[in-house]
């Protein structure tokens, strides 16, 4: 009898497996993972995947201008909502472009999912046009990578690559894709479930362990919570805050951990750190009690680790990663657990206590905190002919209502966005932390407004770091995103010309910035409103002016004070308790 | 001090650039590292040896844990574990030189695994001590080559790494 060849689709109708090329997929894959946008960069190795994200229109591409760009724009999507991020980029320059992108996600601990294309498997290692040991190449900074050998591992690994990039601490993952495999058939199926017996992440925290954290925390007199941004990815904030309330206790924010708790909250005595306050820098090192949320103790938080242990005090350390647990400071109850499930148990614990310590145990302890407060370290000397950076970051979360998303890039200005720009709420503070990536603010905030439309997202930047990733004006043109620009120009790298007039003589050594370009011009080259702002009395109306256009990108160049420095400040090495507050201390 | 820490990991390739790009990137010794597939072909099994101070060492088992390929991980200097290393010598054995290394060989357990007109190849197994003595008692002009597996350590009685 003869029998006529069915079509593919008549195959799958009637219940056999369907046989998809490796392109296929991995689009497939991506919309069953409800993948919404695609941040990313054709190349000769991701053709056969263009090809077939083109057929659907399911899962959205935004073309960048900037490899780099794709991964900072996925990562911005990322931290602004609590989905994973999706770049995909093409093979050798393709990724190493994207590297200073991933290596910004791993330090952040971001869930991300970067597609890369590879030369043919037969190609690889022979030096081919565009090859580079992509695994090889981004292993140290992403949580795992995977090279597809075979069609049919493209939807297992893809799988296993949303697992990991979500679960336990997140994190960036790569999966690299021969542009060969991609064209390869196989039957397609999508996983229905991911097990891996080398990764199992813990969840619930030791109960044994958060009661003895819960004892520690009521019998101490001097305590202080100090949360990081653990508690942001945990998307644990309201019950940080729930905990924060009912102990009475004062808390810090990390960089990392700004709107984890109100930054507006009596009990928030604002970040700690290099350029933290006095009150949460002297509250971290003479505290008896520290209950650390995900936070990790870093050099920019805790200055010198020896000079932080030398004041006795007992701490309880709350993270989703044991490595992180008495790296850089011994603690003495680790909790590993996620945050949301342990903040959790711990509310309960609390609430089921008949005996709680009265409010007087720790009110010495308050009222040295507002002394400490009372100094008001972060005061500037604001003014009517020069333009203070630190007004126009006030301005914008006066004219937000402490509202938008602010991105940030790397500088200065991103310590006087941390410092008065109020965050209440998580996932509005879009900054480049731990690797500290100039060029980061522009492309994370064109994924924060394509995740949140309508909403109002901010860039503050520099001069400096603005052109590190200024072509994705042009993307932000494409994509119609009305981000708003506050650069504070001081014709400086201005964190590089502060250290060098703090601690090498003021020789400004390569850190001012000639020739500069007319950024409300430009900016309007691409199409985009441009305003130049020199005066402080001209500050508010021209911040106003850029949201209340709300289908513009709008670019704002303040002119701003070129000798300004950031206050108060810990010199690198140094203990917590030594700040500088004022050109005066130097 | 000196640990031995022994662990499971997928047998994919690429799985032993994640540890030893681990130890590299974060500034941890490695004295030896050998590894080789298992009973079970998809896991592989890796001895390290390595030194530092406790704290050291536990950031070294919890990073090590942390690797997505790594399965399990003990630290096998912990507690009562055994050590093998195999040595593989060549030394010139001519004249009265080709008597005493045998004698050596013997006094030290080893076999001569190879024989020519002018050298032996001496196979010898033991711990890092017992071959470093043996390099020290023969006469290190003969020494033509050596190579070393790097050790190979499994716990005592009943502490069984497996998954």
């Amino acid at each position: 009898m003869y029998l006529p060849l069915l079509p593919e689709g008549l195959v799958s109708f009637l219940g056999a497996a369907m046989v998809l090329t490796g392109a296929e997929i991995v689009i497939r894959c991506l919309q069953e993972e409800k993948v919404e946008y695609v941040f990313g960069y054709p190349g000769g190795a991701v053709l056969f995947l263009y090809d077939e994200l083109s057929k659907q229109d399911i899962v959205r591409h935004v073309l960048v201008r900037h490899e780099q760009a794709a991964v900072h724009a996925a990562d911005g999507y990322a931290r602004s909502t609590d989905k994973v991020g999706v770049a995909l980029v093409t093979s050798g320059p393709g990724v190493t472009n994207a590297v200073t992108g991933i290596a910004t996600a791993y330090c952040d601990s971001i869930p991300m999912v970067i597609i890369s294309g590879q030369v043919p498997t037969a190609a690889i290692g022979q030096d081919a046009f565009q090859e580079v040991d992509t695994v090889g190449i981004t292993r140290p900074c992403v949580k795992h990578n995977f090279l597809v050998k075979d069609v049919r591992d493209i939807a297992s690994t893809i799988k296993k690559a949303f697992f990991i990039a979500k679960t336990g601490r997140p994190g960036p993952v790569l999966v690299d894709i021969p542009k060969d495999v991609s064209a390869h058939k196989c039957e397609y199926e999508y996983p229905k479930t991911v097990a891996l017996r080398s990764y199992n992440p813990i969840v619930k925290g030791h109960q044994g362990q958060i009661r003895k954290a819960l004892g520690l925390l009521l019998e101490a007199r001097r305590p202080m919570i100090y949360a990081g941004g653990g508690v942001v990815l945990a998307d644990a904030s309201e019950k940080l805050t729930k905990l924060t309330r009912m102990l009475g206790f004062p808390i810090t924010n990390t960089l990392m951990g700004l709107g984890g708790h109100p930054a507006t909250d009596r009990q928030n005595l604002g970040m700690l750190g290099m350029h933290g306050t006095i009150e949460a820098n002297m509250g971290m090192h003479y505290c008896d009690v520290l209950l650390a949320i995900g936070a990790r103790f870093d050099d920019r938080v805790i200055g010198n680790p020896a000079h932080f242990q030398s004041e006795p005090r007992k701490i309880i350390h709350i993270d989703i990663d044991p490595s992180s647990i008495s790296k850089r400071v011994k603690v003495d109850v680790p909790i590993v657990g996620n945050l949301s499930d342990v903040l959790d148990d711990m509310i309960k614990m609390l609430e089921s206590m008949s005996e709680r310590p009265a409010p007087s145990q720790i009110e010495p302890w308050w009222k040295q905190i507002e002394e400490w407060r009372s100094r008001e370290s972060l005061k500037y000397k604001n003014s009517t002919e020069v333009l203070k950076p630190q007004f126009v970051v006030e301005t914008l979360w006066k004219v937000t209502k402490g509202d938008a998303f602010v991105a940030s890039d790397v500088g200065q200005h991103q310590m006087w966005a941390a410092q008065y720009y109020k965050f209440d709420k998580p996932r509005r503070w879009i900054n480049s932390g731990g690797l500290g990536t100039m060029g980061f603010g522009l492309p994370a905030a064109m994924g924060v407004q394509l995740a949140h439309p309508g909403s109002p997202v901010a860039v503050i930047t520099g001069e400096g770091s603005i052109q590190m990733c200024i072509q994705e004006l042009s993307t932000c043109k494409q994509y119609r995103l009305p981000i708003k620009i506050l650069s504070l120009n001081n014709r400086y790298l201005g964190m590089v010309r502060q250290w060098q007039q703090f601690f090498h003589g003021n020789r400004y050594s390569e850190s001012y910035m000639d020739s500069l370009p007319d950024f409300a011009k430009l900016a309007e080259a691409y199409g985009h409103v441009g305003l130049r702002v020199e005066k402080p009395g001209d500050v508010e109306g021209a911040i106003r002016e850029a949201f209340s256009r709300k289908n513009d990108l709008v670019f704002l160049d303040f002119q701003v004070d070129p000798t300004e420095n950031v206050f108060p400040m810990v010199q690198g090495g140094k203990g917590l308790t030594d700040m500088i507050l004022s050109s005066e201390d130097l | 001090m000196r640990h031995v820490i022994s662990l499971l990991l997928e047998n994919e390739s690429g799985a032993l650039s994640r540890v030893s790009g681990l130890f590299s990137a974060r500034g941890y010794n490695i004295e030896s590292l050998t590894v080789a597939p298992t009973e079970d072909a998809s896991l592989s099994r890796m001895t390290i040896v390595t030194s530092g101070s406790d704290d050291i060492i536990e950031q070294i088992t919890k990073q090590l844990n942390k690797l997505i390929d790594v399965v399990k991980v003990v630290d096998i200097s912990e507690a009562a574990h055994i050590e093998r290393e195999l040595m593989l010598v060549k030394v010139r054995a001519t004249g009265k030189d080709r008597e005493e290394m045998k004698r050596m060989a013997d006094i030290f357990r080893g076999r001569i695994i190879d024989v020519s007109e002018s050298s032996y190849v001496i196979e010898l197994t033991g711990t890092q001590d017992k071959l470093d003595s043996f390099v020290g008692a023969i006469d290190s002009a003969l020494i033509l080559e050596t190579v070393r597996s790097g050790v190979c350590g499994v716990g005592r009685g009943d502490r069984v790494l497996k998954i």
